[in-house]
């Protein structure tokens, strides 16, 4: 086989692939998870207690940090408590009811169930607002900037995120 | 940041204020609990207060078990009706002696000890002390093993066999751990005393003092000091946080 012939073979596999390719991602295609909205406090100035972004990767981080804190050391802020989480995230439908932990409608699950990560926070927490009161103003960050730093300067993580995000 | 900080010192200056107020006014002269220092939502607690109970069984009737329920009703601890798989946080004894016929009736949870068995036997570290004496049981890293429950001579903690739905807040509890007193850390934490002390006070038994043993000015320690009170086999070295009277 000549290298003209081999070349040729090689455009012909490669267009081949770039047909079918989209529609291998349109077999898969899957509905995208419906997250529900927070009751309150989430504004499109500061989004959650960090920006929507930040918490969207390192919500888990946030958890585990505080929840050692929380148990081990006393500490009982509420900026990354999972019952504030829940209190503010988990809300009722349009009939009124609440989702339980595990249905779409469920904050945590909507996305957890989407990409098949087990959690089991809510094996031993409250996965529904027990309405205790979600934070008031006074415990809300003036600007995620400023809160992120303070709380990151203390766990260490992320401050790339948060530094590419100041600098703009 | 300032800002927010301002508002909470004057806040719990407020409350510190009214909680000195409801403890004096009560009953005149005698302080039901002290005020603790208040500490702040973001400061760790430290080994400068070491928390404590006073049990005056004298005035601990036999039969009432309002320390119970009021321990239940506030940690959500809900039973099946069996009671020797039903978890239970603090119980009522009743000590008979054989000779005399005189009846000890008294309520019995994790003493709290500064040497905690139970901290010793865990293969995890789930089971620990906080700087200021309370012993709990980090659900997060507890492999259900039970050594801990062994260990125990007070036979203080209990182990959940059931799926646990819809639990308080402030008390989350599952499948598969141990669990025990807490001394109501989340009121602790935020200069609150234990559900059980409050409920005894409440109905005027006035059986159970809680407060700071390191501090030599609190209710406890001075009624500590003046009349003593001894710990339950105190020949096991624990120094136990929880002391009796009348035993």
């Amino acid at each position: 086989m000549s290298v003209i012939e081999q070349i040729q073979k090689l455009k012909l596999l490669l267009a081949g692939l770039l047909i079918t390719l989209p529609l291998s991602l349109q077999a898969g295609d899957v509905n995208l998870p419906q997250v529900p909205k927070a009751k309150a406090n989430a504004t499109e100035e500061h989004g959650c207690v960090t920006s929507v972004k930040d918490m969207r990767k390192n919500h888990m981080e946030y958890l585990l940090h505080q929840r050692d804190d929380t148990i081990r050391r006393g500490v009982r802020t509420k900026q990354y408590s999972l019952a504030e989480c829940v209190e503010c995230h988990v809300t009722e439908d349009t009939s009124g009811e609440v989702a339980n932990f595990g249905e779409d409608k469920h904050f945590c699950s909507s996305c957890h169930n989407y990409v098949a990560v087990s959690i089991d926070c809510f094996q031993c927490h409250n996965d529904k607002p027990q309405g205790d009161g979600t934070m008031s103003s006074r415990d809300m960050p003036a600007s995620h900037h400023n809160m992120a730093f303070n709380k990151h300067s203390e766990t260490g993580a992320t401050l790339d995120n948060q530094n590419s995000e100041s600098g703009k | 940041m300032s800002n927010t900080n301002t508002t909470d010192i004057s806040r719990r200056k407020f409350l510190g204020s009214a909680a000195a107020a409801t403890g004096l006014t009560i009953i005149p002269g005698v302080m039901l609990y002290e005020v603790a220092q208040a500490k702040p939502d973001d400061m760790a607690v430290t080994s400068e207060v070491r928390w404590g109970m006073l049990i005056d069984t004298r005035k601990c009737s036999e039969g009432c078990d309002d320390c119970v329920t009021a321990c239940n009703t506030e940690n959500g601890l809900t039973g099946h009706d069996r009671p020797e798989t039903d978890v239970q946080w603090i119980r009522k004894l009743k000590l008979t002696d054989k000779q005399t016929g005189h009846v000890t009736s008294l309520p019995l949870m994790c003493q709290h000890c500064e040497n905690p068995p139970c901290v010793d036997v865990c293969p995890t570290g789930a089971s620990m002390k906080r700087e200021d004496g309370i012993v709990l049981v980090d659900r997060h890293i507890c492999i259900g093993c039970r050594y801990c429950m062994m260990a125990c001579p007070y036979k203080a903690r209990s182990f959940a066999h059931e799926v646990v739905t819809d639990q308080k807040v402030h008390a989350p509890r599952g499948k598969g751990t141990v669990e025990s007193c807490t001394m109501c850390v989340h009121r602790v934490d935020r200069d609150g005393i234990p559900a059980c002390v409050e409920a005894c006070t409440k109905e005027d038994h006035n059986a159970m003092l809680f407060g700071d043993l390191n501090d030599s000015n609190s209710e406890i320690s001075k009624r500590l000091a003046e009349f003593g009170g001894k710990q339950i086999r105190a020949d096991l070295g624990l120094n136990t946080g929880v002391r009796y009277q009348g035993i």
